[in-house]
């Protein structure tokens, strides 16, 4: 089940490679159909997962270079569960996002966004170190030729940086991969990259310590984590659309989810020691990345550093090392997803019709494009974790999470629950309100269906989540005690969680 | 048998509240349809609550979020206190919506007006209903949302764009206190039910139950515009006038003092957070009240006076009277709104003049709304027997209650203080706005449409007699209604009674004192030169100025330096430092690639004897 969802993706896309190039709009049908089909079977997954076990389901084995004891493993729990959710629901939305505005090189366009599903969903699922880092870098390939093929003047530049930043920075977890394996042919006598033999070493707390670092660089720099986050906003700026939405909504929560998934299960003594230096650098992140925004004026810039506000949430969450943090924490993954893919789709949508992405060039919008301002204003009010929408039950989850900790990490922030407002507000403002200001504003065309229906579905999820977040937060939460378990007891011993 | 009947009522009343109108009649009806439904509700608790009139019927909705030892169960609360609150806003709101009508008539954008105005009174609906901190709190910042929505209604213009965000940003400082006082009491009672916190709030530390009561009093400060947190409400004037009548003066801004009352034996059982309160609701009163005697623009006067009179009921409070606050936050919701719907239909029939010197004259061919307006100004003034005397007069007499028991009488001295300076101001408004010559002979001043008047001779006529729900003569119907549940003072002993007789006759005297100087000051429109004084008030204290300068402006400049130098410059900087080193490394590395075996061989062997001697070296 969980192979067919991982390369369902890639299967479409070869499948593409055989239509002929010119024709377009049977590229773009095939395109979403796969990714829809995707979808049917993460919804299904969704639905025949067990939430009441915090174990790993529907897993698979293969052996797949026996002498190493490199083997392909993947299963699902609580937690990869939701994000595979996330991924599949966001690609459908993302390429029909773009729908009109890749015309050049349409074909490769699809098919590097399918493989990248696939990678995606298959980083989120393995189970073994090796197969991990392959998909993890995987990610990498497509990733850099959106946006170096279909991003904007500066897309070289921006790639290279995303490449290279993301690509040096994992280098060194393969390092402590291996590293791993090397301890645990002395220490457990067999070799093998799987994670949940590998989660039985008892490793001292010094070694811990080094491998937790080289896996928390490749994380942190992924997240990002202040101050390893300058890679973003050009990356974000530079991609195309779809891009920009995959990027944002997907793939930074592969760091974040990689401090969840590894974090506790291999360095659980390594993670308690830095969580308080996690929690001051998310800190850091969510006050710092709203200060920036607010001084941006690029509308793609501002978005990218709120995204390094909200990260620092979901960091601080994780770093409470408790239920309401991990938990709000990972909600915050997937309302930020569903969030800010949605201001990246915004942006997306003035973008395609004034080719500007600077703030001075808009103002006065709400009168030209009335659906669009309520569209945008629901969709910034979620990212301002308003009551009732899905960004609030993340943050409070967080905040209370990290006030159980410590209060100063709550009250601190809490400035972030202020500042998220004062940025958001403001460019809703520069470019809504006022004045009518645009470069040409008879091209200031209200929403077409097709996007009409893209930012129904999301304001659907807006507020599904935010009245009803159970859905998620249930399926992960004997997940989310399992994995802290590892934390309150000795590395070595096997854990077993009753279900709530 | 009852409680199924409730369960459904309330539902109704939200429930119709979601299925926004899209016409303005229809928006009315669902609004009356809540009054009723609220009305209904009164008369069916009523019987049961005879026995036990201390009863809280809760009505469960669903499990709402869990995660952990946390569980949020969405529920409803109908009480004394939720019901008359359920009561003011659906009254209120009603009329303000048959207001609007006219009001808002050539308005291009009607259906948008009046589905923000319909979400509003869900929102506040929920606020007052709500069985749960957190669900209360989902009402309290989308009462904020709403406002933010209408007061920036007319976006086109920048100020009222730039107003709507002002308000919210600095409900968001008070609500982030709120947040972290919602931790405070989780973390220490392991519930955020409103029920469970009244029972279990007087067991907690001192020390916990000071901080909490402080946390939330910030949130209130934030949304009932008490100092520090007051700048926003009069800018928030820049919405259509209905709008703030009914959420800037009647209904939303009393959220603060609500959320005291329904959390009393939390607050009742925290004296240092209650003595805070006391002081901060004294000196916003008299602040407010001094700034309104040298404001220009009608509503900004009437604004101020809201802060003012919001100030009071916070003193009630802090003089452990909450009955008495919210009294006069009743009679305050029927004067004050009866006040803005008049200012509006001056601004209807001047064609949105409100500069009070572009006025003057207007009682002869504004009729009604003047004599509207005059009852209003009676009634803030605290002139017998218009409602705000009752419930001013009670206030006051609690805070000197107050003064006598723990010798703290600066609430009842400032108190005093802006009763005088409330019925002069007030006074000063109506004479320049109504008496004299019109300012400016070219307008043509038309009575308002039977739409706005009467929803005006309703509230009217609610501030003439609505001081009979708590006056001593009528048997005080309201305070015997709310007292069994709120405000009970447990182990206090004897209660000290302060010479009734004597204060209400000073209270008199001050608000005719008031308003015979008004009209000696102001007779004939005019307005005393008071030289630095009036530059002073006339800058509200310099208080707005203060913060755009000590808080906006640098936090503007911090955020573009960290932007600029510090983002780009600095730790990008840095990151593209690293990557050039690294290429200039590439290209000092290729020049190494000789091709020669020897010196490859070479390199390893150099290399090993490094390594080497490092593990035998250390």
């Amino acid at each position: 089940m969980l192979s067919l969802l991982i390369f369902l993706p890639l299967a479409g896309a070869v499948l593409l490679a055989l239509l002929p190039r010119e024709r377009q709009a049977a590229i773009r049908w095939a395109g979403l159909a796969a990714s829809l089909a995707t979808l049917l079977v993460a919804a299904r997954l969704f639905q025949i997962f067990n939430p009441a076990s915090g174990d790993m389901q529907f897993v698979a084995h293969a052996t797949w270079v026996p002498t190493l004891g490199i083997g392909y493993a993947v299963g699902v729990d609580g937690i990869s569960l939701v994000l595979v959710g996330l991924t599949a629901v966001i690609f459908p939305l993302a390429l029909l996002g773009s729908w009109g505005s890749i015309t050049e090189r349409l074909k490769a366009f699809t098919m590097s966004m399918l493989g990248l599903e696939t990678a995606i969903l298959g980083t989120f699922l393995s189970l073994d170190l090796i197969l991990f880092y392959v998909f993890w870098e995987a990610v990498l390939i497509p990733m850099a030729f959106l946006i170096g093929l279909w991003g904007s003047e500066n897309r070289r530049y921006a790639a290279l940086k995303f490449f290279l930043y993301t690509m040096a920075a994992s280098v060194l977890m393969l390092v402590a991969i291996i590293a791993l394996h090397v301890i645990a042919i002395d220490g457990l006598g067999e070799r093998t990259f799987d994670l949940a033999r590998l989660a039985t070493l008892s490793l001292p707390p010094e070694v811990q310590g080094w491998l937790f670092a080289a896996f928390a660089l490749a994380f942190a720099v992924k997240v990002p984590i202040w101050p390893l986050h300058t890679w973003l906003p050009d990356a974000h700026t530079e991609a195309p659309t779809a891009g920009s939405v995959i990027l944002a909504a997907i793939l930074l929560k592969l760091g974040t989810y990689g401090f969840i998934r590894f974090g506790p299960t291999l360095f659980p003594d390594a993670l308690l020691a830095a969580a308080p230096l996690l929690a001051a650098l998310a800190i850091i992140g969510i006050l710092y990345g709203a200060l920036v925004s607010w001084a941006q004026t690029d509308l793609k810039r501002l978005v990218a550093f709120s995204s390094v506000s909200h990260l620092g949430f979901v960091m601080l969450g994780l770093a409470a090392l408790n239920v309401q943090g991990f938990q709000g924490g990972l909600i915050q993954m997937i309302n930020h997803g569903i969030s800010t893919g949605a201001l990246f789709l915004i942006v997306g949508v003035l973008y395609e019709r004034t080719h500007s992405r600077l703030i001075a060039d808009y103002g006065g919008v709400a009168a030209r494009m009335p659906r669009f301002a309520a569209v945008f204003t629901v969709v910034m009010l979620s990212s301002a974790a308003l009551p009732g929408t899905n960004g609030f039950v993340g943050e409070f989850l967080i905040l209370l999470g990290a006030f159980r900790t410590s209060a100063w990490w709550a009250a601190l922030g809490a400035g972030g629950v202020i500042l998220s407002v004062v940025y958001l507000l403001w460019a809703y403002q520069q470019v809504m309100h006022g004045p009518l200001v645009a470069k040409h504003p008879d091209r200031l065309v209200d929403l077409t269906r097709r996007e009409l229906a893209v930012f129904a579905a999301i304001i659907v999820m807006i507020f599904a989540v935010g009245l009803y977040p159970r859905v998620l937060l249930d399926r992960s939460e004997a997940t989310v005690n399992a994995v802290l378990a590892r934390l309150q007891r000795p590395a070595a011993t096997a854990v077993t969680v009753s279900p709530r | 048998m009852v409680w199924p009947l409730l369960g459904w009522l309330t539902n109704g009343l939200i429930g119709r509240r979601l299925s926004r109108a899209l016409a303005g009649e229809l928006a009315c009806v669902t609004v009356a349809a809540s009054f009723v439904s609220a009305l209904g509700v009164l008369l069916a608790v009523r019987p049961a609550g005879a026995t036990d009139a201390a009863v809280s019927i809760v009505i469960p909705l669903f499990r709402w979020l869990g995660a952990g030892d946390l569980w949020i169960d969405a529920s409803l609360i109908i009480d004394a206190l939720s019901l008359v609150m359920a009561l003011v806003v659906s009254g209120v709101g009603f009329l303000i919506h048959v207001y609007s009508l006219g009001y808002m008539a050539d308005d291009p954008d009607l259906p948008r007006y009046f589905a923000y105005l319909n979400l509003f009174m869900f929102a506040m609906l929920l606020l007052v209903l709500a069985g749960n901190l957190l669900v209360l709190f989902i009402g309290w910042e989308l009462v904020g949302v709403c406002s933010y929505l209408l007061i920036g209604y007319w976006f086109a213009r920048p100020a009222a764009a730039t107003a709507g965000r002002k308000a919210f940003i600095v409900n968001r400082i008070g609500d982030a206190a709120f947040l972290l006082g919602l931790f405070l009491l989780f973390t220490q009672l392991r519930t955020l039910d409103i029920l469970q916190i009244r029972d279990g709030a007087p067991h907690l530390p001192e020390g916990v139950r000071t901080l909490a009561a402080l946390l939330l009093f910030a949130g209130a400060t934030g949304k009932s515009a008490q100092l520090p947190l007051h700048v926003w409400l009069p800018d928030a004037m820049e919405g259509p006038t209905p709008v703030s009548a009914l959420i800037h003066a009647a209904t939303m801004v009393t959220a603060g003092v609500f959320l005291i009352a329904r959390l009393d034996r939390l607050f009742l059982t925290a004296p240092v957070a209650l003595f805070v309160v006391g002081i901060v609701g004294a000196l916003t009163a008299f602040f407010a009240a001094t700034v309104a005697l040298r404001q220009y623009d009608l509503k900004r006067v009437l604004a101020y006076s809201t802060i003012s009179q919001l100030g009071y009921m916070f003193v009630a409070m802090g003089a452990l009277a909450p009955v008495a606050g919210i009294f006069h936050l009743v009679t305050q919701a029927f004067f004050k709104a009866l006040l803005f719907l008049a200012a509006g239909s001056v601004m209807h029939a001047m064609h949105d003049v409100i500069d009070m010197r572009r006025l003057g004259g207007l009682a002869r061919p504004l009729r009604w709304t003047a004599g509207g307006f005059l009852i209003g100004v009676l009634a803030i003034a605290g002139v017998p027997p218009f409602a705000g005397f009752f419930s001013k007069d009670l206030i006051l007499e609690e805070a000197f209650a107050l003064g006598l028991s723990t010798g703290n009488f600066l609430p009842y001295a400032l108190a005093l203080v802006t009763a005088f300076v409330t019925a002069l101001y007030m006074t000063r408004a109506a004479m320049l706005t109504f008496s004299g010559r019109p300012a400016e002979a070219a307008a043509h001043p038309h009575e308002a449409p039977p739409s706005m008047l009467v929803p005006m001779t309703a509230l009217a006529a609610l501030s003439v007699g609505g001081g009979l729900l708590g006056a001593r003569v009528a048997g005080e119907p309201l305070v015997e209604f709310l007292a069994p549940l709120i405000g009970v003072k447990a182990g206090e002993g004897a209660v000290v009674h302060p010479p009734a007789g004597l204060l209400v006759g000073i209270s008199i005297a001050v608000a005719l004192a008031g308003i015979v100087a008004g009209i000696a000051v102001h007779r004939g429109r005019r307005d005393p030169a008071l030289g630095a004084i009036a530059a002073f008030l006339e800058r509200r204290w310099y208080i707005d100025d203060l913060y755009d300068a000590v808080i906006v402006a640098p936090g503007r400049a911090l955020a573009r330096w960290l932007a600029g130098p510090v983002d780009l410059g600095i730790i990008d900087g840095a990151v593209n430092a690293v990557g050039r080193v690294l290429a200039a490394v590439g290209r000092a590395a290729r020049r190494l690639q000789t091709g020669y075996a020897r010196q490859y061989a070479l390199g390893v062997l150099v290399g090993t004897l490094i390594i080497v001697g490092y593990w035998m070296l250390r």
